[in-house]
């Protein structure tokens, strides 16, 4: 039996069981009002409670075996599985039918174990940042087994190419040994972020002020959609448009001017990148410019300022903190921004300050090592790990400065 | 008032207002930076649709030829026998190799000859198209010219796009397998992240004390938001693949990684819904004696509904146009037929268009186009639905 006829079985019989429950308790219950006695809940609260008896066990059985199996303690046999699930849930059936009484507080439990469950939904997304964070140092701590930590650190040679010897455990003497110093994957990914900010920062600050400062209402209500439209189109398409369209007009471009640009340069993907942001920053910087108090505005105007000082000198330095803290979080997304990098950068390593060169980021090797055909075991898969956790510390700590900041913002205005 | 200070007080004035002036003009120029930043979006916008749409407009016509096709009991073992020698080349191989089968479904066509138009090869596709790079060879476009002459070539209606699956040969390759994967996936991501969302929304909004745990929880969902996708990506190939063992490539995998990246972004738009609903709503409802769960239940969620709608189809359609995380978890694979079943090998859109624009023939260029203005019309008209739900619904209390 496999794990989806198991599957299939499991809430084939659950679902009419639970069907079933409901209308064994809720006829019970009304039973028992149409004896005359009055009752505490809805006789729909009771069929649930019956329903909840029923499922708890059941589920709750099905959900320890195959935990059990997949930490490989006992395999339980499907059809055991199955038989087991289903008996402990007609036992819970049984039980709560023999609750079930006109006096019976059946909303309170329902209830209580609604609550439950909108609890554990909410601990779903701590599960995720946890499953994120444990999946990735453990395969991290793997890889620093074999490469020591300060190699990837300040290494400036990426050569992973006899990493897989080392994984398929052959000898390795008479072979350079694999190199996995990342300070040129992160260079580019750098280049690549700082050419993004130079386009998405000034476009995108001088967007919103316009948005918020100069448009009318309803001018403001046909330009944001038009900026929204930017933040909808997928990432892989931005890709292929740099890939395709920008990064052979920019080697024309540098030609005309007697430069040599290489087809994965980095300034193609920088620039898309940067346009991709451009939503991101203006929106952001629009809400914490229209939270800077009107006070502020009408007392400069007041003192006889036009209304370009006016934001330049108060309404700007006022909002700051929350402007510098949309440049983070833009940060952090540009870094973390894979598609166009892999569709229009390079996949070589390059250590240079020339925007025409081709260049590597964290995110290209990471698509790279885990979509190849390499043993899973191998340093070269693992050192995809590596960068994710480098990736993941960079990010969240530019989301929790920029948390922070925002707050103290914030409460400044409040 | 002597000459002197007069003129003194008249020059005072003129660098007064030379002052002014520049100062609004300053002013002007300020206003102007603005306007040309969003110039500078907008002239964007319009050359990437252009160049988008000008590139893949073509891909929705084919190349056919119309040429005699003698069904014989020979062609069963050899495709190539079913048309003249003379046109083998035009024809693309993808329909030739269908004729045997055809004849074992059909065997009363056997020994018939029709004239008919059959797809061309991608080849005289890219000419005809007048692409550069088309690789016909110089015998052929001659060929190819005088079909034209004597109406025996045309371009139609690209009908394949829509009804194939992925295929090595350029003219025969399309969109359907991946889209049925799209759909498939996206109604993983939904039927998992938009209850789970909802709920949790709920009991942060309406349940939850105000202890470590709830604002661990806040802490938490923001950072995720924030977090790169791909590493999602690394957590779906980690947990789900590695560990749980859900087959790779599989729309399940592909769903559920997702679903964690969409969860989010339904939590943040469902809590603020459920936060614009107006306290004297619940009092109310709490006054005829309703439980708090029959408070949210019946009046709350009700009222905050086209919120929730709106914030999920915008996480959906985020989700739709999603490709990194997905890479990570397989799902770029070769896949020339729709899937069956969750579990079996997917590909989706987005993947597809990624794999096409990685092909070295050029004729995948606008197929790629095609395929990315496919995904962009379905994400921006779900984004369109969205604003406008938005907009209809918006509520003054």
């Amino acid at each position: 039996m496999t794990a989806s006829t198991v599957f299939l079985w499991f809430f084939g019989g659950l679902i009419p069981l639970a069907a079933m429950a409901f209308w064994l308790a809720r006829g019970k219950a009304l039973g028992e009002a149409a004896a005359g006695k009055r009752l505490h809940s809805l006789p729909s609260f009771h069929g649930w409670y019956a329903v909840v008896w029923l499922a708890v066990p059941a589920i709750g059985s099905a959900v320890l075996f195959s935990l059990l199996h997949l930490l490989h303690i006992v395999d339980v046999p499907g059809p055991m599985l199955l038989a087991t699930a289903f008996a402990l849930g007609s036992a819970g059936l049984w039980l709560a039918l023999r609750h079930i009484h006109a006096g019976f507080r059946a909303r309170q439990a329902v209830e209580k174990v609604m609550r439950g469950m909108l609890f554990i939904a909410a601990t779903i997304s701590v599960l995720t940042t946890i499953g994120i964070v444990l999946s990735v140092i453990f395969e991290s701590v793997r890889f620093f087994q074999v490469i020591s930590f300060w190699d990837f650190i300040t290494g400036t040679k990426w050569q992973p190419d006899t990493a897989f010897l080392i994984g398929a455990g052959r000898d390795t003497e008479g072979v350079a040994p694999p190199l996995f110093g990342s300070v040129p994957i992160f260079a580019g990914t750098f280049m690549i972020t700082a050419i993004a900010m130079a386009v998405a920062v000034p476009v995108g600050l001088f967007a919103a002020i316009y948005m918020s400062e100069y448009a009318s209402h309803s001018a403001r209500n046909k330009l944001k959609p038009m900026l929204e439209i930017l933040a909808g189109i997928p990432t892989v398409v931005y890709g292929f448009f740099a890939a395709i369209t920008i990064s052979p007009l920019i080697v024309q471009i540098a030609h005309a001017f007697g430069l040599e640009a290489a087809y994965t340069n980095a300034l193609a993907p920088g620039l898309i990148m940067g346009v991709m942001i451009i939503p991101f920053v203006s929106s952001l910087s629009d809400d914490v410019i229209k939270a800077v108090p009107q006070s502020l505005r009408d007392g400069s105007l007041a003192l006889g300022t036009t209304k370009a000082e006016t934001i330049r000198h108060i309404v700007l330095p006022a909002a700051m903190p929350g402007i510098v803290s949309a440049f983070l979080l833009a940060i952090s997304r540009a870094i973390g921004e894979t598609m166009i990098v892999v569709m229009a950068a390079g996949l070589r390593p390059n250590l240079t300050m020339n925007p025409l060169e081709g260049m590597t980021t964290v995110t290209v090797k990471i698509v790279e090592a885990l979509t190849g055909d390499q043993e899973f075991d191998s340093a070269f898969t693992l050192a995809a790990f590596a960068l994710g956790l480098v990736l993941l510390i960079i990010t969240l700590i530019l989301n929790i400065v920029s948390t922070v900041v925002v707050r103290k913002f914030k409460q400044r205005y409040e | 008032m002597s000459d002197a200070s007069k003129s003194n007080a008249l020059r005072a004035d003129l660098r007064a207002d030379k002052r002014k002036r520049r100062r609004a003009r300053a002013d002007m120029r300020f206003k102007w930076y603005g306007l040309t930043a969003l110039g500078l979006a907008m002239l964007f916008l319009v050359f990437f649709f252009v160049d988008i749409i000008s590139k893949g407009l073509p891909a929705f016509q084919q190349a056919e030829i119309l040429v005699q096709v003698s069904y014989s009991e020979s062609v069963k073992s050899n495709y190539n026998r079913a048309v003249d020698k003379r046109y083998r080349k035009l024809i693309s191989r993808s329909w030739l190799r269908t004729i045997p089968m055809q004849l074992e479904e059909h065997p009363d066509m056997i020994g018939t000859t029709a004239e008919q138009w059959v797809l061309a090869d991608y080849r005289v596709d890219q000419f005809l198209k007048g692409h550069e790079g088309h690789k016909l060879k110089k015998k052929y476009q001659k060929l190819v010219r005088q079909l034209q002459e004597e109406g025996k070539v045309r371009l139609a209606f690209n009908s394949g796009f829509f009804s194939n699956g992925d295929s090595k040969l350029p003219e025969n390759a399309g969109i359907l397998a991946s889209a049925v994967g799209s759909v498939l996936v996206l109604l993983l991501t939904m039927l998992f992240a938009v209850p789970v969302g909802v709920m949790t929304a709920i009991y942060l909004e309406e349940f939850a004390p105000d202890n470590r745990f709830t604002q661990l929880i806040e802490v938490n969902i923001n950072n995720l938001a924030a977090i790169p996708s791909i590493l999602y990506g690394l957590l779906g190939l980690a947990i789900f693949i590695n560990f749980m063992g859900v087959p790779r490539s599989s729309a399940l995998a592909g769903g559920l990684t997702l679903a964690l990246m969409t969860l989010p972004i339904i939590i943040i738009a469902t809590r603020a819904a459920l936060r614009a609903v107006p306290e004297s709503i619940r009092e109310a409802a709490y006054g005829l004696g309703a439980s708090s769960l029959q408070t949210v239940w019946h009046h709350v969620l009700p009222l905050a509904m086209p919120g929730i709608l709106t914030g999920s189809i915008i996480g959906l359609a985020q989700a739709m146009g999603e490709t990194a995380p997905l890479l990570i978890v397989g799902m770029m694979a070769y896949i020339p037929e729709a899937p069956h079943s969750i579990l079996a090998a997917t590909t989706v859109l987005p993947a597809q268009v990624y794999t096409w624009s990685g092909e070295s023939i050029r004729a995948f260029e606008e197929r790629t186009a095609a395929g990315i203005m496919v995904l962009l019309a379905v994400l921006l008209s779900l984004n369109a639905l969205a604003i406008r739900l938005r907009n209809r619904s918006e509520q003054t209390w």
